[in-house]
């Protein structure tokens, strides 16, 4: 199908992008790689679309003070080849090679997979495993906002109508920090059936702060808190034995219910045995 | 309606136009400019079909607006295909039955291309990954496979 049509406006600045959506209707296009699939669907019919890709600066990686700020428009093949991120976000590295296809990660950009919060993606529940932050800028000025509090709903974020996420924040990887990731999906590339993104920190043979995060089994990523304290106690069964209170999902197009409780079991014992080895 | 002019590169040529803000990249390429090389079919970005060269890197055609290619260099499969950067592979396409009905054929070649461009000599399973965004409905992949491994033997023979 053809999208209905819209007007287009290229923002020439972060301020410029805000004062632009201030339109009814108007939707920010990033990558585009879902935004755009929906408009050919005519699942959304924005008034304007604000293209933010020739805003300067917002594709940058940074470490700074113990973080790496990656910006909203790094495409997800520049974070791929990022020393940076192979580094500080090992994380993130291990989870870019699922997202979507090679043509797809060329233009899609860790900003858009954040904000367009798909409930079966991987890079929101990366950024609620490692406790990151979302860098906003909105008509009353810049704010931040913690994952936990970000991710609220279906596809619904701390960000307002008028607002542009500019940045994601995350804790820059140290020598005893433990991160794991794995992913169900029928082909490489496509959305997750089940997948968790997992972080943690070593203290000898122990594992402290352990935060499990899954995809495609709920509205938003779901942190599964009492398998974390079982698997910091060092029982992976017990673990996997808690995610039945933990988890609920629905069934979907992918898979019933159940089986999608099964599989998180089953990805939950790999991701156990990676958090156990130290990052290379 | 919102019309926009816009001036790229494609295949080389400047290309000036004016284009509708909701016209795809793939749509401008064929209806706009007789491209037909570049296929529309999903729409949606699932099958590869449409993918093309943005700035040297391969997009979806179907997911990327016209209205946006301003300023930028698009190749297509029929620029690959004349700078000759491709005919090994096409060659090996052709000799190992990698394409039936090509409909999927001149994505998949970029797609392959793009892989093969990193240089060495990848795995089956780091061809199938990287080819796992083009569908092909078709040959089953094996063949597709082959012959992407076949050119990458090839360039590393050649090679001193």
């Amino acid at each position: 199908m053809k999208p209905a049509a819209f007007d287009y406006a290229r923002a020439r600045s972060v301020e410029h992008a805000v004062e632009l959506l201030g339109r009814e209707g108007a939707r920010v296009l990033a990558g585009g790689q879902s935004l755009i699939a929906t408009l050919n669907m005519r699942l959304s019919s924005p008034s304007l679309l604000v293209d933010i890709n020739a805003v300067a600066g917002l594709d940058r990686i940074v470490r700074r003070n113990g973080h790496i700020e990656i910006g909203a428009l790094v495409r997800h093949a520049q974070a791929e080849r990022a020393a940076e991120i192979a580094q500080a976000a090992p994380l993130i590295a291990r989870a870019l090679p699922h997202v979507g296809h090679p043509a797809i990660r060329n233009r899609g950009t860790i900003g858009g997979s954040i904000a367009f919060a798909d409930p079966a993606a991987e890079l929101p529940a990366c950024l609620v495993a490692l406790d990151g932050e979302v860098d906003i800028a909105g008509p009353v000025g810049p704010r931040m906002v913690k994952a936990d509090d970000f991710f609220q709903g279906l596809f619904e974020t701390a960000l307002g109508p008028h607002d542009v996420l500019t940045a994601i924040r995350l804790p820059a990887a140290t020598r005893d920090t433990r991160v794991g990731f794995a992913e169900l999906a029928r082909r490489h590339g496509d959305y997750a059936t089940v997948g968790l993104a997992a972080a943690a920190r070593a203290n000898g043979t122990k594992l402290t702060d352990v935060r499990l995060a899954f995809f495609g089994v709920g509205a938003t990523p779901v942190r599964a808190r009492h398998a974390e304290t079982a698997l910091a106690a060092g029982d992976v069964e017990a673990a996997v034995a808690a995610l039945a209170r933990d988890l609920d999902p629905p069934d979907d197009v992918q898979a019933e219910g159940r089986v999608k409780k099964h599989l998180a079991g089953v990805l939950l014992r790999r991701v156990a045995r990676q958090l156990g080895e130290a990052n290379p | 309606m919102s019309a926009h002019e816009i001036t790229l590169t494609v295949n080389g040529e400047e290309v000036r136009e004016s284009v509708d803000a909701r016209t795809t990249l793939v749509d401008f390429l064929r209806d706009a400019l007789g491209l037909t090389g570049s296929h529309v079919g999903c729409e949606h970005g699932v099958c590869g079909a449409c993918s093309v060269r943005l700035d040297g890197a391969v997009v979806r055609g179907c997911l990327l607006l016209a209205v946006q290619c301003d300023g930028h260099a698009v190749e297509t499969i029929e620029g690959a295909s004349d700078s000759g950067a491709i005919a090994d592979l096409q060659e090996a396409f052709r000799t190992r039955n990698a394409l039936q009905c090509g409909y999927c054929t001149p994505a998949m070649l970029l797609s392959a291309a793009e892989l093969l461009a990193g240089g060495g000599v990848p795995s089956r399973a780091a061809i199938r990954v990287h080819l796992s965004g083009n569908y092909c409905r078709c040959t089953g992949y094996q063949a597709i496979v082959d012959a992407v491994e076949a050119v990458a033997h090839a360039r590393a023979g050649a090679r001193p």
